[in-house]
Formats: structure tokens, sequence, C-alpha cells
């Protein structure tokens, strides 16, 4: 195990390549997860604010039903 | 232009999203396994090599997504297609991070190999003039706020940043580099070993899916704020 992380001397530059890889997936990730997730809760709340005749106008739209559904987020 | 129907693609690729995240990681755990266990380490450079696995596939994402952007850039001028500039728009923040990975790890590879952890080389400096023209291209996005404006000003930037690519492509041969030249060709024979090259095609595949999934995600949220400016004007 000792020989794995040490990589003959090599293990502190190899881990440190990998570890700020996936740091910067991850952090990439959480950011754009977020603003889609903001952005779905702002259209939420707008839709909400609408009226029957807007809503029914709104509805008429496959994709704005979708964003409703919030299924993005269950999907991820 | 119905292929680019904005409903029919946020409709289509909304159902793709958790097939794209379950193959990404099963890919990545699987060339995680190959890159740090499986494959041998070089005859030269020793473990060290094995920065190639995260190093060489973050280099040929980001050529590949802003040499994609600088295409889509061309035909907004030629088409004025909107949802040309979103999807460009949507590829920027990923292709930024690979190259920012791409010059992290190369530079961490170079301590070992080269015994400084940055050279002014013409293949890194290229490279650090790619991730210019990403930062620029993003910044741009938030500095301008008329449409039209910051739509030119984007695809201009991309396009111009597009000269950059042969010469990061073509630095090796051009110039005495400390940089090694290209070992994997497409048009003649690698001169790399299968054992190293069969995890750095899984690591390049996990990688092109984890673009593809956060492309996904941020093209839906540009699709989601223009629809939040449609509920306005209702």
């Amino acid at each position: 195990m000792i020989n794995f992380f040490s990589m003959n001397g090599y293990g502190i530059y190899v881990f440190s390549a990998f570890i700020f890889t996936m740091i910067n997936f991850l952090g990439l990730y959480i950011v754009v997860r977020y603003q889609l997730k903001k952005e779905q809760k702002k259209f939420a709340e707008k839709f909400g604010k609408l009226n029957l005749n807007q809503v029914s106008e709104a509805n008429k739209q496959k994709i704005n039903k979708e964003i409703l559904s919030a299924g993005i987020f269950s999907k991820i | 232009m119905n292929f680019f129907n904005q409903n029919k693609i946020f409709l289509s690729i909304n159902k793709y999203y958790r097939f794209i995240l379950i193959f990404f990681l099963i890919l990545s755990s699987l060339g995680l396994i190959e890159a740090l266990i499986i494959s041998p380490e070089d005859y030269l450079q020793g473990d060290s090599v094995r920065i190639m696995y995260v190093h060489v596939p973050s280099a040929w994402i980001s050529l590949g997504i802003f040499s994609c952007m600088a295409f889509l850039s061309v035909l907004v001028f030629i088409f004025k297609n909107r949802n040309l500039v979103i999807i460009a728009k949507s590829l920027a923040p990923s292709g930024f991070i690979f190259t920012l990975i791409a010059l992290v790890t190369g530079s961490i590879w170079g301590k070992p190999t080269w015994g400084t952890w940055w050279a002014w080389d013409a293949r890194i400096t290229t490279m650090l003039i790619l991730c210019f023209f990403y930062l620029m291209y993003l910044l741009a996005w938030r500095i301008f706020e008329k449409r039209d404006s910051v739509i030119k000003i984007t695809s201009l930037i991309s396009i111009i940043g597009a000269f950059n690519i042969p010469i990061i492509k073509f630095s090796v041969d051009w110039w005495s580099t400390l940089h090694q030249p290209s070992s994997i060709k497409i048009l003649s024979e690698s001169k790399i070993h299968e054992s190293m090259l069969t995890p750095l095609i899984i690591m390049t595949a996990a990688f092109a899916l984890f673009s593809l999934l956060i492309f996904l995600m941020k093209y839906n949220t540009e699709l989601i704020k223009i629809k939040n400016k449609g509920l306005d004007r209702l």
C-alpha cells in the first residue's frame, strides 16, 4: 500500500495532479448544477405568480411543463 | 434549422442526463484503475508518466471544445442563429476548466521530468494563451450587457483564438521545445504502447462524457433563462 502511494517517489506529483483534476470536476459540476437549480426555482416562482389566462398560455409550451416538473434534478 | 429547435433539444437531452452521468462514473472509475494501478511505469519517466492520463485528455478536449466554439461562431455570423450562440456559450466553462487542468497538471509533470514547474516553452505558452482566450470569452458574457454586442464580441474572440489552435498543435514540430512531440498520431502509427494507450483512451472518453454532461446542464440553464424572460412578457 505504501509503495502504491509513494510510486517510487513520484506519488506526490501523480496524486496531486489527479486530485487537482477531481476537485475541478467536482467544483464545476456543483457550480453549474447550482446555476441550473437557481434558474429553475426562479421559473417556478414566476410561474406561480401568473393569472389563469397566462398559465393556460404558458402551458401551451411543453418545455414549460418539463421545467416545472423538476425532472432535470431527479435525473442528475 | 428545425434541427436546432430549442424546445426539442431541451426535451430530448433531458432524457439522457442520468445515462451520461452513470456512464461517466463507470468509465472514470475504470480509467482510474487502469491509470493508477494496471498501466506500467515508463522506462525513463517512471511512475510520473501516470500524470499523462489526466494531462493529455484535458489538453485534447480543451482544444476540441475551442475549435467547436470557433466553428459555431463562424456559423453565427453566417446564419444569425441564436441557438448556436447558446451552444458555444454552454461549451465554454468546461473548455476553460480542461485548459486549466492541462496547464496545472503539465506544470506538476514538468517538475520531476524537466526539473522546473514552468518554462516559457512554445507549447506551454500557447496553451496559456488559449486559457486567456477562454477567460476573455467567459468574461465578455459578464461584462457586456447589450445582446447583439456580446454575441459579436464573443464570436470574434473565439474566431481570433482559433488561430492559436494549429500553433498549439504544431508548436512541438515547428520549434525546438522542452515539450515532447506528439506520440499519438491519427494518420500514422502511434509511438505509445498499447498498455498505455488503453487507459489514455478510457480517460479521454470519461473526460469527454464529463464535458458533455456539463454542456447539457449549462445549455438547459441558458434555455430556462430564456423561458424566464418569456414568462415576463406574458
